[in-house]
């Protein structure tokens, strides 16, 4: 196990049922790097990401077998707590759900659960985290509105910002910009550049023109199997497999 | 392309009749209230209690039954919410999808639905005789919160379940806990919804003399403590319009026009909160 990498993966399998999602996986996800997970629908990009956060949880008839390490601790230890394990993630959905409140309620929400109760402080952190979203400006006469008149773009932001407020190491990010228009996509991948000198960015695409343009490293997942990882250039340029090479080329979706 | 037109007509048509029937109905036995009640109708009968002999006076008004109404059915709203949005929470937020407890409750609170009010009035009776308790406030209270609750909680539990999972996990995504996230996301979210149902379970609880007719009893004085019998609007009604006299029998539309019309005061009340609740809902 590297230690410098905050998430290890060793000998991952996820069953939904009877039906196998992914199937020994093991790698290692580069620290402060964005990570790009492709690979055709449904071959467990979204379980993987979810499996870090152990978002899978919530799924019902989910099994779970072998480890994942985060900063060294095997999230799926039963005494693993989960909820500092998601305090270390935010997480970025295909579709931005604000919660049911206002814009500064959404971005205090995680600070308050965690313990910060002091207004002064809380407005502090609203203020930073919606400047590092670059949602401020357009926001800030009018932070006790819902979060749900805001457009959907703006609510990507939001959800960024929110993510952000309870100081995580790690971004997970799934299909981030799929529900978006080009110019709020455009946005959230300017962000992603700026993050990852102080987060390490896990993020799912199906868009292989966004993969090469933002990625570092890259994730090649099809049908449960890890079949190839690297850095982006050699993935792109110099893929050793075949099916990553047909993918690709868009031989195989 | 033409049958495809008939279709639509006749559906609409359909819809239509439907509709009419309903809104008719309604409006025919709100006509008949206004018609047969007014004339019974003037501020004694909301300001007093009954004068000249028992429930059934001629002079005096029913405030008896009304405050005795608000209080037994404001109270067993209450004690329904204590249980109904826990049992909605834990089936929709804890609880496995596929858990059979949880679709085995469902099932029963459904049938409990379409129990005959009498029924839960004859159970509340005898939960009474086991505590020592005689027809009181406390037993109207209890069986109507009994009589309800099967409506609160499937209403709560229809619009919880419409809460979609994302929402709740991107609050767990934060680390926030399911309690956490029950309570401050899962209910902020479905609150337009959890207050119709809470308006739907008191319109059925205030509008209910079976249950009522052993449990609370009935009294001609505004009850002071809990263990006081109390008068109820419904049966208000069915005892004047039992008598043989005329001009009691007007007074029994006078008190159904009365119910009726806390139920829409209350009704109209409910929509100005939910409509404020509703603008955080993420749709």
């Amino acid at each position: 196990m590297e230690p410098t990498s905050h998430i290890n993966v060793q000998d991952l399998n996820v069953y939904y049922g009877n039906t196998q999602a992914l199937k020994d996986i093991n790698i290692n996800i580069p620290d402060k790097q964005i990570t790009a997970i492709i690979g055709p629908s449904g071959c467990g990009k979204t379980t993987l990401l979810r499996t870090f956060n152990r978002l899978v949880d919530t799924v019902d008839g989910i099994r779970v077998t072998g480890k994942v390490f985060v900063d060294g601790e095997d999230i799926f230890d039963p005494k693993a707590d989960v909820t500092l394990i998601r305090k270390k993630m935010g997480l970025l959905s295909q579709r931005p759900y604000p919660l049911p409140m206002s814009i500064f309620d959404n971005v205090a929400y995680g600070p308050k659960i965690h313990g910060i109760k002091k207004k002064k402080i809380l407005e502090g952190i609203v203020e930073n985290h919606l400047k590092i979203a670059s949602l401020w400006d357009e926001v800030k006469d009018r932070l006790h509105e819902p979060a749900s008149r805001l457009s959907i773009g703006q609510q990507q932001r939001l959800c960024l910002a929110r993510g952000l407020a309870v100081e995580p190491e790690i971004i997970l990010a799934d299909e981030p910009t799929s529900a978006l228009d080009p110019k709020s996509s455009l946005y959230i991948e300017n962000r992603f550049r700026e993050l990852r000198s102080e987060y390490s960015i896990v993020m799912v695409t199906h868009i292989l023109r966004q993969a090469k343009r933002l990625a570092d490293y890259i994730i090649f997942l099809y049908l449960g199997e890890l079949i190839e990882h690297g850095p982006v250039n050699e993935i792109f340029e110099n893929p050793k497999e075949e099916r990553t090479r047909e993918y690709i080329k868009g031989v195989i979706s | 392309m033409l049958s495809k037109k008939i279709e639509e007509n006749i559906f609409k048509a359909l819809m239509i009749t439907a509709t009419l029937i309903v809104l008719l109905s309604s409006v025919f036995i709100i006509i008949t209230i206004l018609i047969k009640g007014l004339p019974a109708m003037n501020l004694d009968m909301i300001t007093k209690t009954p004068k000249g002999g028992y429930y059934l006076g001629k002079s005096g008004g029913i405030l008896n039954a009304i405050v005795g109404s608000l209080i037994l059915t404001g109270g067993a709203t209450l004690v329904s919410i204590f249980f109904s949005l826990p049992v909605a929470l834990y089936a929709n937020v804890y609880a496995d999808k596929s858990s059979k407890i949880v679709a085995f409750s469902r099932v029963s609170l459904d049938v409990l639905w379409g129990v005959p009010s009498i029924v839960y009035g004859a159970f509340g009776f005898t939960i009474m005789l086991f505590f020592g308790l005689k027809a009181s406030l406390l037993g109207g209270i209890i069986t109507v919160a009994l009589l309800i609750f099967p409506i609160m909680s499937r209403a709560m539990d229809e619009v919880i379940r419409m809460v979609p999972q994302e929402l709740l996990n991107s609050s767990y995504a934060l680390g926030a806990t399911k309690f956490e996230t029950a309570l401050k996301v899962v209910v902020r979210q479905s609150l337009p919804g959890i207050l119709s149902a809470v308006l739907i379970a008191f319109g059925r609880g205030i509008g209910d003399a079976a249950s009522v007719i052993f449990t609370a009893g009935f009294s001609d004085r505004i009850p002071f403590s809990l263990f006081e019998p109390a008068a109820t609007l419904p049966l208000a009604v069915f005892f004047q319009l039992g008598t043989p006299f005329p001009e009691v029998q007007e007074r029994a539309y006078a008190s159904a026009l009365i119910l009726t019309i806390i139920v829409f005061l209350v009704s109209i009340g409910s929509r100005i909160l939910i409509r404020r609740y509703s603008k955080h809902v993420i749709k």
